[in-house]
């Protein structure tokens, strides 16, 4: 890595990255129906291979990228998991493992902590267990993940357990909070789904009513203070109910790129879903020069690309303008301020999604459209 | 009322597992690495937390900054109580 970067002899030099998440497979046991991987997931014979994922990373840690996310589907079924981490490890980036926690065992768990790893992330999805079956669309996930977790602890590794909140655990996301203190976790993630991809699909499933978000958000403030110096609580508040919209990805192409198993580069979960985008893939350039240059990264970067209401808005360096991929799910146009903004002509629209999604007949025990791969592929 | 109490003497602080700090060659600067975190550190916290061993105690790190920095001792321990006390609230120090 002793090479000087070209772009520091560039005038327009870009922000180097600090995250890089790698989508290592699609392939996942579970199905959960807000899943956020695109509803065309990539085929396992389409996957970047052990080499090219480790030039991936070194190229990133070279650029800047600070910290690596080695996500999925379910990165536990890759078998080349541990060698990926060594290499992540060696290449100085700091190694989170973004997991349902199927497919670990205690032996893999200690082969990663051994291979360098940092950092686990445990999905839960909720503190029933039959409920969280349910959701993940997998009998004993629950008891499954709490062993994981247990594991996860006792090799030593910092744990952070994750849940999606929506109508159908909403009204336990206090008691979720409480599962990971119990699990051993350091930092738990109550994050409100976001509604793209297959939870846009599953969205009047799990669209909470507007009192429902408020008690919820609410009781979660309050375990802050609570479990202060316990366990920190991050929270990602509904955005349908908001009235200014989030500064989705810190900015788009500003602060992080995702890689999907195909080694298309993407400047977010969800910005296959916006028309007429060109992505470059890992395959063919570089991070560097994709980060720099690719047209799907500069489309909407910086602030040239914004309308009214956003261009003349004083908040616009603080939410950017909100999410791309919500603008354009919502108005039809990914250039429109984000509707969730209440400054935003569509604005009426997201008001009565949420109010219409919420209103169905005990939405939380509704059909959900599970996320499945097209094709079972032998593991 | 800022003193050493005999805590001190035992109390061991270091970088939580998961807690790195890193000097950043590209960015040019010191950084402290945690699950989805980029703290920014300052050369100050730069020479506090490279003595959070785990194997130098609270009072014998404040020693060592004093003596280095010929700083006053209750204003040092002061620095030092602040800056491990609030990345203890972030989990990122271990008590």
């Amino acid at each position: 890595m002793t090479a000087l970067p070209a772009r520091l002899d560039s005038k327009e030099r870009v922000a180097p990255p600090v995250a890089l998440l790698a989508e290592l497979t699609h392939r996942c046991p579970l199905g959960c129906p807000y899943c956020s991987n695109p509803l065309a997931l990539d085929a396992r014979a389409d996957e970047l291979d052990t080499s090219e994922w480790a030039r991936v990373f070194s190229q990133a840690a070279a650029l800047g990228v600070l910290h690596a996310h080695l996500s999925g589907g379910e990165p536990a079924a890759r078998h080349d998991l541990a060698l990926i981490v060594a290499h992540c490890a060696k290449a100085g980036l700091y190694t989170n493992l973004i997991t349902s926690g199927i497919g670990l065992t205690v032996d893999r768990i200690k082969e990663l902590a051994d291979a360098g790893l940092d950092h686990a992330q445990l999905s839960i999805q909720d503190s029933d267990a039959s409920s969280a079956d349910r959701i993940a669309g997998y009998n004993g996930a629950f008891s499954r993940k709490q062993a994981v977790a247990e594991w996860i602890v006792q090799a030593g590794l910092p744990l952070t357990a994750n849940a999606v909140i929506h109508r159908a655990n909403i009204l336990r996301a206090g008691a979720i909070v409480r599962l990971a203190v119990a699990l051993g976790a350091r930092r738990v993630e109550i994050a409100h789904t976001q509604f793209y991809g297959w939870a846009l699909a599953n969205r009047a499933a799990l669209m909470p009513t507007a009192a429902q978000a408020e008690s919820a958000i609410a009781e979660v403030e309050a375990l802050k203070k609570t479990y202060a110096g316990i366990i920190v609580i991050d929270h990602v508040i509904p955005d349908y109910h908001a009235r200014y919209p989030k500064a989705c990805m810190g900015g788009w192409a500003k602060r992080g790129l995702n890689i999907t198993p195909s080694g298309k580069a993407l400047p977010c979960h969800a910005a296959e879903t916006i028309p007429d985008l060109v992505f470059w893939n890992v395959r063919d350039r570089s991070i560097e020069d994709i980060w720099t240059n690719s047209p799907a990264f500069n489309a909407f970067r910086g602030e040239d690309w914004m309308r009214e209401p956003c261009r003349s808005c004083p908040r616009k360096t603080i939410d950017y303008g909100g999410c791309r991929c919500q603008a354009l799910a919502l108005s039809g146009d990914a250039r429109e301020a984000d509707p969730v903004c209440h400054l935003s002509p569509h604005h009426n629209k997201v008001l009565k999604v949420a109010v219409l999604a919420a209103q169905g007949e005990d939405a939380g025990a509704a059909a959900f459209s599970y996320r499945r791969m097209p094709l079972r592929e032998p593991a | 009322m800022m003193r050493t109490s005999d805590q001190d003497i035992v109390w061991k602080p270091r970088l939580a597992r998961g807690v790195r700090l890193k000097y950043d060659e590209i960015r040019g600067e010191w950084l402290l690495l945690a699950p989805e975190r980029v703290i920014k550190a300052n050369a100050i916290a730069v020479e506090i937390l490279q003595r959070c061993d785990g194997t130098a105690t609270f009072a014998a790190i404040v020693d060592d900054l004093a003596a280095q920095f010929s700083a006053g001792r209750a204003r040092v321990e002061a620095d030092v109580r602040a800056l491990l006390e609030e990345l203890a609230a972030k989990r990122m120090v271990d008590l």
